[in-house]
């Protein structure tokens, strides 16, 4: 059997006595595209550092294709967060891009022609290819997405992790994003891990969610995780969750204490 | 061409001495400076210089070379920023600010025994404003190997200290040791800074290090075109510098001439004005096409340059 890309076994962290994450386990498969749900502070971004080695585990642990990664050079890519680039820092969106292949290098030597086009071909797949020259600190939100996803899949990875892509974008470039990434991760046949708070924009493209709650997760596919059933029983109380025109919500029900309901500020329904 | 060299300045060893020197300071600092700016270490690399002043005083009062004492200096107290300050920035900048308020307390204790033990004013002039023109040309040598040896490990480190630089969570998230990478980048720090103290001073050297490697990241829009116009700068306003000080003496006869430190940073200074000018900026093209800005840097160096001053 093949190993999965990712296999996360009972995770737990907390920092100084706050349980952060509790028991979270999941995998995923070959080229899947995953949405990691969940409102702010309920643990996404602790959840990505532990995959990519960057914060350990109290316990539990994480292999990427079967092992333990040491280093995260080839097998996975990573877009955080918040990258602030200076628009003072001369650095062109072709050199950032041209770094995701050989910044672990040490040494000299120059790229090579094929390099050089490598670079222009991944500039051209995420369509930045008209602001490949432009510094990337002078670049939209949406652009510097798009040269950051090139930068991360340019050392061909088997997993592409995305810390909030899609926070501080305008809807337009929401979609944009998201269409983006599911071509690029099909072509290039990388699995995907994408969080966010808000599961809407992903519905089209996710072949597994991760929803992440009170430290807990359940994955699955969105039929099979996003019931009352299954959210109720991660919350820990009772919600409601509304198909209406293609758009999913949960919902608390009234007076019931819900600070993590994702994709909007608590709603009563009355 | 008498107006401009006095006579003797080529035949001059003090001179040439100097031009070695300075050049090869210039291009350090340039480059070390460049990732400086990118790092946004300056604060670091003035601490250095402070750091740099305690060694040199302190070298002096043991009789040592003020070069020993600058480099010590500088890789001592750069050593103990980059160890207590973590990657978080804040604390990093805290560390720094520690070590510099205690190194220059020490400063002031060696300066004032360096003072009364020799009965001069001399060693705080030579250690604070530096002597290029009074440089034992027999340390040459040394400057060369050093020079050399920071530009090695620079070139060796560049792409991992390139990504860390401009980011250091995508670096961290490529398994880049931030801490290996950070020290090594100080080390060259505390080079530059202590090769610059020799030369125009420890507590100006900040001005080289930094001055030149911003003016010209204004005007380039690639880090290695900024690098080569950062050492174009720096060596052609060290020249410059060098030259105007020898040629100060015939202004007023009856001084010894003015301080080359003075003309490199009065220079450095004006180009870093220079190259905020708005048609200046508009020749780096801040977005797409065009072409490179690198155009823009030789002319405005042809100004700076000896030859380009005599025309």
């Amino acid at each position: 059997m093949i190993a999965p890309v990712l296999e996360v076994d009972g995770v737990d962290v907390s920092f100084s006595g706050r349980t952060v994450l509790d028991g979270v386990s999941f995998e995923i498969r070959r080229g899947e595209f995953t949405g990691l749900i969940g409102s702010n502070g309920v643990g996404k971004t602790t959840l990505l550092r532990v995959i990519l080695e960057l914060h350990r585990p109290d316990r539990g642990h994480v292999r990427v294709l079967g092992e333990s990664l040491s280093g995260g050079g080839r097998s996975l890519g990573y877009v955080p967060q918040k990258v602030l680039l200076d628009p003072d820092i001369p650095m062109r969106a072709r050199d950032l891009v041209a770094l995701g292949l050989d910044a672990r290098r040490y040494g000299f030597g120059r790229r090579t022609k094929a390099q050089r086009e490598l670079v222009d071909k991944m500039l051209d797949d995420v369509d930045a290819a008209s602001f490949a020259d432009a510094r990337v600190g002078t670049l939209s939100g949406g652009e510097q997405q798009r040269v950051l996803i090139a930068h991360a899949l340019i050392s061909g990875p088997e997993l592409l992790l995305l810390d909030e892509p899609l926070a501080n974008l305008d809807p337009r470039s929401v979609q944009e994003i998201v269409a983006l990434l599911h071509r690029v991760a099909s072509d290039n046949e990388v699995a995907v891990l994408l969080s966010a708070h808000e599961m809407n924009a992903l519905l089209p493209v996710m072949d597994r969610i991760v929803y992440l709650t009170q430290g807990r997760a359940a994955s699955g596919t969105t039929d099979e995780v996003v019931r009352p059933e299954v959210l109720s029983k991660l919350y820990g109380h009772h919600v409601d969750v509304l198909k209406l025109h293609g758009r999913v919500l949960v919902v608390a029900e009234p007076g019931a204490e819900a600070p993590d309901v994702p994709d909007h500020p608590p709603v009563t329904v009355t | 061409m008498h107006f401009l060299f006095e006579p003797g300045f080529f035949s001059s060893g003090p001179v040439r001495t100097a031009a070695v020197i300075g050049g090869l300071t210039a291009i350090v600092s340039a480059v070390v400076g460049t990732f400086t700016v990118v790092r946004s270490q300056s604060f670091a690399g003035h601490a250095l210089t402070d750091v740099a002043t305690t060694g040199g005083s302190g070298a002096f009062l043991l009789g040592l070379s003020p070069l020993t004492g600058f480099i010590a200096g500088g890789v001592i107290g750069g050593g103990a920023m980059e160890m207590i300050g973590v990657e978080r920035a804040r604390s990093r900048d805290v560390a720094t600010g520690i070590v510099l308020g205690a190194a220059t307390g020490l400063s002031a204790l060696f300066l004032y025994l360096d003072a009364t033990r020799s009965a001069s004013t001399g060693a705080t002039q030579q250690i604070l404003f530096g002597s290029i023109f009074t440089i034992d040309s027999s340390t040459v040598p040394t400057i060369v190997v050093l020079s050399a040896a920071t530009l090695l490990v620079l070139g060796v480190i560049h792409r991992p200290l390139l990504l860390s630089s401009v980011s250091a969570e995508l670096a961290a998230a490529r398994g880049i040791s931030l801490r290996v990478v950070g020290l090594l980048f100080m080390l060259a720090l505390a080079v530059a800074v202590g090769l610059s103290s020799i030369s125009i001073g420890s507590i100006l050297s900040t001005a080289l290090l930094i001055g030149p490697a911003a003016t010209a990241l204004r005007v380039t829009r690639s880090l290695r075109a900024a690098m080569v116009a950062a050492c174009l700068l720096g060596v052609s306003t060290t020249w410059l510098g060098i030259l105007l000080a020898y040629d100060s003496v015939s202004w007023d006869p009856s001084s010894q001439g003015l301080p080359v430190s003075f003309f490199i940073v009065a220079i450095v200074f004006l180009l870093y004005l220079a190259s905020g000018l708005s048609f200046v900026r508009g020749l780096s093209g801040r977005r797409g096409g065009g072409r490179p800005a690198l155009g823009a840097v030789p002319a405005k160096d042809k100004d700076a340059s000896p030859l380009g001053a005599a025309v």
